[in-house]
């Protein structure tokens, strides 16, 4: 390698016909006609946030409505829409947008890259997300929004119960999202094999790629189910085929099938990238690399695997029989072993470090505790006695936002705080952020775990109202002032990131001291990226190239 | 060094081959059941789909004599070769549009019953895979007739090369399943 102190020259390079035509725009055309993956990871986030703040207001309505018994402040159908559209804007217009927005701007730069492997396919990815969202919402101008619930199950949402043109929208959004997740899929597949620096092995890609590498194939196989489903649906529905239609022989149970083969990969689609960020933000603030590298790695590959082979048990209910159930209790219980061993590793990373708790790790640890929470009770559904108990009650609403705010949310903003400096050039403010966290800590669990209770008193999902019952009111009310407290929460961190924009510490290349190859390019990074990609020898090529004499793969670097 | 064209398309057939799947276990499921009115054994024509099926199996070998060329760089023949695909599947499509004026005069549609409901669903997302993979051929057909295209662009065609082969070979699936599977 002597000689070599430094790769010139790019992965990935374009042409410079291509870069002066690209790049040539400023203002708001120089975001919509961009194709650089840095400015549409950045549309990603700031469109997930917007949705995020218009399935909040669903929830805070909703919360509204639940605050006292016998309330009437939202009529049923109302309700209806909105928990519709709260489910379904969040998982497809907030956790997939906001995680894809992280990947596309973060992997091309940790593998040493100039671009991703197909920019204008990345740029039309965006876009697809942004008017399938735009497209759900237009639902509620053009005769009202779907109100089947986000899994649709059929016939209530075939023509005959489904009235109104908002399920054709939910359906058709749904296919175009499905479409753009694909090409996303694909475009950070061909990345990872195609554009990686000169040095960046497999072994020694970092962990938010590999999460993310293998996440891509979850969805390159998983959203094309659900889109074959939806088409399907909507063949039911606008050329009165037969699919789903019990009354005219056809099978309501298929689409549950359909959907939730689709839908238990998706729990993974949406919490893979939230693990990849934990993977490198705990060991940076634990100043240790990560325990168990290859194991975090191979546990994702087994999750990926085994997510295609669990979804019955999101129909335990409906009397698959018990040789099926048993099948599929055993299965989802096994998931949960790949699971646990990345807790075990990232606390045992934590174990021993020297911990320095910044908002980002705050944020990361409060994931691997309320994660764990969510798991728990997650593994609770897989025993069916308990699932036939429990399904379809606020305990089930309580498990899934304790995975997707408790996991999900939380280790995004993990995710923000930790690489805003890189965005944007300067740092979140800490005290703000601070405030933040605990706000979103309390509410949380004030929020959720309540509703655990709840749900086995009996309160099912999706009522409107409720009987003036036992603890009831209160129990339902401490939930609903829990979901207030996450409004400033957020409000909060919108303030912060406002101010910070404007006033924030400036960062500087490397604010956190940390070691994958982002950090070692300007904050904001330039157009192309990298000047010179720093030599790669190891996992953590800052380190070795501030630490020569404590280098991960010593034998391996030449002095 | 991968070709980059190449596995991005090699991915995005893994994911078109799990939405044909869905398509093929819906036709596959329901045809297992019993029902009122039209069903494939008394509905299709076999013997008339097996020759345009034919058709369309040959234009895969039409089209890898093309891409063969392009590599020597004769791209008169790559010209002629690719002609002969486009023509070979645009007979296919005609043959499928004649079964669906047939069964369509028989009052066998998509809303008859489940067999019209799954044989128009699969057969029609083929059907527009094949008109998909024509208008790519056409493309690629118009640049090599321009001087676009030479032997280093050849992987960009071989890439369009793998989605019409990726589309043949559903089809010998969905005739395999839908039409030979009628027999039994």
């Amino acid at each position: 390698m002597k000689g070599h102190e430094f790769t010139e020259g790019i992965a990935g390079l374009v042409g410079e016909r291509e870069r002066v035509g690209w790049f040539s725009h400023e203002g708001l055309l120089g975001w919509v006609a961009s194709v650089d993956h840095k400015q549409v990871g950045l549309m990603y986030i700031v469109a997930a946030f917007v949705f995020f703040g218009l399935g909040g207001i669903e929830a805070l309505l909703m919360r509204i409505q639940l605050a006292v018994p016998n309330n009437h402040f939202l009529s049923p159908e109302t309700f209806n829409a909105l928990f519709t559209m709260h489910g379904t804007t969040m998982i497809f217009f907030v956790a997939m947008p906001l995680l894809t927005g992280f990947t596309v701007y973060l992997v091309p730069l940790m593998i040493g890259a100039r671009d991703v492997a197909f920019p204008r396919l990345n740029a039309m990815s965006f876009w697809l997300t942004l008017f399938a969202g735009l497209m759900l919402y237009f639902s509620f101008f053009a005769g009202g929004a779907p109100s089947a619930g986000w899994f649709s199950y059929t016939p209530l949402s075939e023509a005959a119960f489904s009235l109104r043109s908002g399920q054709d929208y939910w359906i058709l959004s749904l296919i175009v999202a499905g479409i753009g997740t694909v090409a996303g899929a694909i475009n950070i597949i061909v990345t990872v094999v195609t554009l990686r620096a000169e040095g960046m092995t497999m072994k020694r890609l970092p962990l938010f790629v590999w999460m993310n590498f293998v996440n891509a194939f979850l969805m390159l196989f998983a959203l094309p189910v659900l889109n074959a489903a939806l088409v399907m649906l909507l063949i039911d529905r606008q050329l009165h085929a037969h699919f789903f239609t019990p009354a005219s022989g056809g099978s309501a149970l298929l689409w549950q099938h359909y959907f939730w083969a689709f839908g238990h990969p998706e729990v993974y689609i949406v919490i893979l990238p939230a693990f990849g960020m934990i993977s490198e933000i705990i060991p940076v603030f634990s100043r240790k690399p990560i325990f168990g590298y290859e194991f975090v790695a191979a546990s994702t590959v087994a999750i990926a695997f085994l997510s295609f082979t669990v979804w019955a048990h999101h129909m335990f209910a409906v009397g698959l029989g018990h040789i099926a159930n048993l099948f599929f209790a055993v299965a989802s219980m096994s998931i949960a072993v790949p699971t646990g061993v990345k807790i075990f590793n990232w606390t045992a990373t934590m174990y021993g470090g020297q911990l320095r708790f910044t908002t980002a790790m705050k944020f990361a640890v409060a994931f691997i505790v309320m994660f764990t929470i969510g798991g728990l009770s997650g593994v609770s559904f897989a025993v069916v006695p308990i699932d036939w108990q429990l399904t379809d009650t606020y305990y089930l609403v309580a498990h899934m936002h304790y995975v997707l705010f408790g996991g999900t949310v939380l280790a995004s903003f993990a995710g923000i705080y930790y690489w805003f400096p890189k965005f944007s050039g300067r740092l979140l403010s800490e005290r703000l952020g601070s405030w933040h966290f605990w706000l979103t800590f309390v509410g949380l669990n004030l929020t959720f775990f309540i509703q655990h209770i709840l749900g086995m008193m009996g309160m099912p999902r999706r009522v409107f109202t409720y009987p003036a019952l036992p603890y009831w009111a209160a129990f339902n009310m401490l939930s609903t002032i829990g979901a207030f407290v996450l409004l400033i929460a957020m409000l909060v961190f919108l303030y912060n990131v406002v101010m910070s924009l404007r006033y924030g510490e400036t960062a500087g290349d490397n604010p956190w001291d940390a070691w994958t190859l982002e950090w070692a390019t300007t904050s904001p990074p330039p157009v192309e990226n990298f000047v010179r990609i720093p030599p790669i020898h190891g996992r953590r090529p800052l380190w070795d190239l501030a630490h020569p004499e404590l280098a991960d793969e010593l034998g391996k670097v030449d002095a | 060094m991968y070709s980059k064209a190449k596995l991005a398309m090699a991915l995005f057939i893994a994911s078109e081959a799990s939405f044909f799947a869905l398509l093929i276990v819906a036709y596959v499921f329901y045809h297992g059941q019993p029902q009122n009115g039209p069903n494939a054994a008394d509905s299709l024509d076999i013997p008339t789909t097996t020759f345009y099926s034919l058709c369309l199996f040959s234009s895969s070998a039409t089209l890898w004599l093309s891409e063969r060329n392009l590599r020597r760089g004769q791209y008169d023949r790559v010209i002629a070769w690719l002609v002969a695909t486009i023509g070979l599947g645009a007979i296919f499509l005609y043959g499928q549009g004649r079964e669906y004026l047939r069964l369509f005069h028989n009052d066998v549609t998509i809303s008859r019953n489940l067999f019209g409901t799954t044989f128009f669903t699969l057969t029609g997302f083929h059907g527009l895979h094949v008109l998909v993979g024509l208008c790519a051929l056409a493309v690629v057909a118009g640049l090599v007739l321009r001087g676009l295209v030479r032997e280093r662009q050849a992987e960009a065609v071989e890439a369009v090369g793998m989605y019409w082969h990726f589309v043949d070979a559903v089809w010998v699936v969905i005739f395999g399943i839908v039409y030979l599977g009628s027999l039994v």
